[in-house]
């Protein structure tokens, strides 16, 4: 678990995104799948894309991804605890195209690549609404810069 | 007036007028007050009178936040103008600000009807007073401050600004392409020499390359020249039915064609190609309902909220090969104003305000009339090119002397 999360606006935890936004107190990171032709669906939406099924179970998957896209962001748009921070989109490792935009740590903000290798983390957060845990990446153990 | 359903319906329709407000960067003007501005002054270049005015159209209607993204609805110019409309609209989800041009075509084309008012209003420079940038969407609500809806996904990122996510399309382009920051660096370049010429320009100082590097990062590659400079001011077009507009004070600019396609996901992280957006798509459908081509474009008029967009615009358009427009606009000469495809004549919104979306059909008109003035494009061009937004959002229209 990262440590000094810092200041984050935190998303509004719903019966529709409470798997994805507390599957970090498990250390898992969850997607909402079709389980009849097993589509990762994100983000959540009540059918199926591809078979327009209702049967739509959030699952947990590997964690791993690879930054398909980067900007090392030097404006403080907001309270932020450090600049410059990066924000990329990370593919995840189950299906392609399937992303999140999220931020990268513990390596250095040069240092990130197109197809750096990463896994999931989790910055745990609470206030009046109550907790949750926001996916990061960082390089996959061994595979730092 | 027939129908037939493989009429291209918008080439029914003629742009015969145009206006702009006063342009700053903090007029402290009631934004409503801008919008009649713009209104009035483009029904008076059309030769019109309000009585003439049955339609308006506008984006992206009444909105709160962000603050001074909207100055004025179609509601405030027909009750402020006693108009009787026969077709109105507003709204934001639709293919980028130029959408609702494109919409007041297809109500002219249907004979809803006669000459509709198209404007656009924002305030962002007064909204915004000193601190903020342009593009910053709404933080968030209740008592706790979270966010729900899309920017879930991104404002626990602090990824707030559009200045990031389209970075993101920039970095895969570079990636992929080889495209360089000194090749970005000339679409700012470009612009600044352009906004010299005009005279509501935000920005007028010369630029060179060491100032474009000079400038502080924002999200790279974006430097802070990369992106468009909030202002306030508001822009109107005339949307005339040709066969009702023989005899205007001005001759008709004929819409061509128009695209509005997005053949992808309605996202801004979920397209399946980050090295395109659907300007692609919009570009696509444009061409396939006209027999011009890009080899027909004298001036093209491109968004430039960041400067990626106009190059993403170029190569969706066909004005370059996909892939390309980083070597094609490497020395600065082939979008000048004297070069292969003069671009962004008027300064764009990275020098002469984020009009969002508006100012570059303005600026096509301005340049197809003939009434450039000091930034006039040789020769007076006979198609020109205007389209506005990027991602998910995105329009384009083909104009011409012709006919």
């Amino acid at each position: 678990m990262a440590d000094s999360p810092g200041f984050r606006l935190l998303p509004r935890v719903t019966s529709t995104n409470e798997f994805f936004w507390t599957g970090g107190l498990h250390n898992e990171l969850r997607f909402l799948r079709c389980q009849d032709d097993h589509y990762i669906i994100h983000p959540p939406q009540p059918i199926c894309p591809i078979c327009h099924g209702k049967n739509l179970a959030p699952e947990t998957l590997s964690g791993r991804g690879t930054v398909v896209s980067y900007t090392v962001n030097h404006q403080a748009w907001m309270p932020s605890p450090e600049l410059p921070y990066v924000v990329a989109l990370v593919e995840i490792e189950e299906q392609e195209g399937v992303r999140l935009m999220t931020n990268i740590q513990g390596i250095p903000p040069e240092d990130v690549r197109i197809g750096l290798e990463v896994e999931v983390a989790f910055e745990h957060h609470t206030d009046a609404e109550g907790d949750v845990w926001i996916p990061i990446f960082q390089p996959r153990s061994g595979k730092g810069a | 007036m027939t129908t037939d359903v493989n009429e291209i319906i918008e080439q029914r329709c003629v742009i015969t007028g145009i206006g702009q407000s006063a342009v700053g960067r903090r007029l402290g003007v009631d934004p409503v007050e801008l919008s009649l501005d713009s209104v009035l002054l483009a029904i008076e270049d059309a030769g019109l009178t309000t009585k003439d005015i049955d339609g308006v159209s506008t984006y992206p209607g009444p909105m709160e936040n962000p603050p001074g993204f909207s100055g004025a609805g179609a509601y405030d110019i027909i009750e402020a103008l006693r108009l009787n409309v026969g077709w109105y609209d507003s709204g934001l989800e639709t293919s980028g600000q130029l959408g609702s041009v494109i919409k007041a075509c297809l109500a002219v084309g249907a004979g809803l009807a006669n000459h509709v008012v198209c404007f656009r209003s924002v305030w962002e420079g007064s909204a915004q007073g000193t601190g903020g940038r342009a593009s910053v969407t709404a933080g968030g609500s209740g008592a706790s401050g979270r966010v729900g809806g899309f920017l879930q996904w991104t404002l626990p990122y602090r990824a707030p600004s559009a200045a990031i996510w389209i970075a993101l399309y920039a970095r895969a382009h570079m990636e992929k392409y080889g495209t360089t920051e000194a090749q970005l660096a000339q679409i700012a370049i470009n612009a600044r020499r352009n906004a010299a010429l005009n005279p509501k320009a935000i920005y007028t100082d010369p630029m060179t390359l060491d100032d474009y590097f000079n400038a502080r990062m924002i999200s790279s590659p974006f430097r802070l020249f990369d992106c468009d400079a909030p202002c306030d001011g508001s822009t109107a077009v005339i949307v005339s039915r040709a066969d009702r507009a023989k005899d205007m004070r001005k001759p008709g600019i004929q819409v061509e064609a128009v695209g509005s396609a997005m053949h992808d996901r309605p996202s801004w992280d979920q397209l399946y190609d980050l090295t395109a957006m659907c300007n692609r798509d919009a570009s696509k459908q444009m061409w396939s309902r006209t027999d011009l081509t890009p080899s027909d474009v004298q001036v093209a008029e491109l968004y430039d909220g960041f400067s990626f967009l106009t190059m993403s615009w170029m190569e969706a358009l066909g004005l370059c090969p996909v892939g390309e427009c980083g070597p094609f606009i490497e020395d600065g000469t082939a979008i000048a104003r004297d070069g292969v495809i003069p671009v962004n004549t008027h300064g764009g919104q990275l020098s002469s305000g984020r009009l969002h979306g508006y100012g570059f059909i303005h600026e096509a008109c301005v340049q197809l009339w003939g009434e450039g003035g000091a930034r006039q494009v040789p020769g007076t061009p006979q198609v020109a090119i205007a389209a506005a937004g990027g991602g998910n959002t995105c329009g384009t229209f083909l104009l011409s002397n012709y006919r």
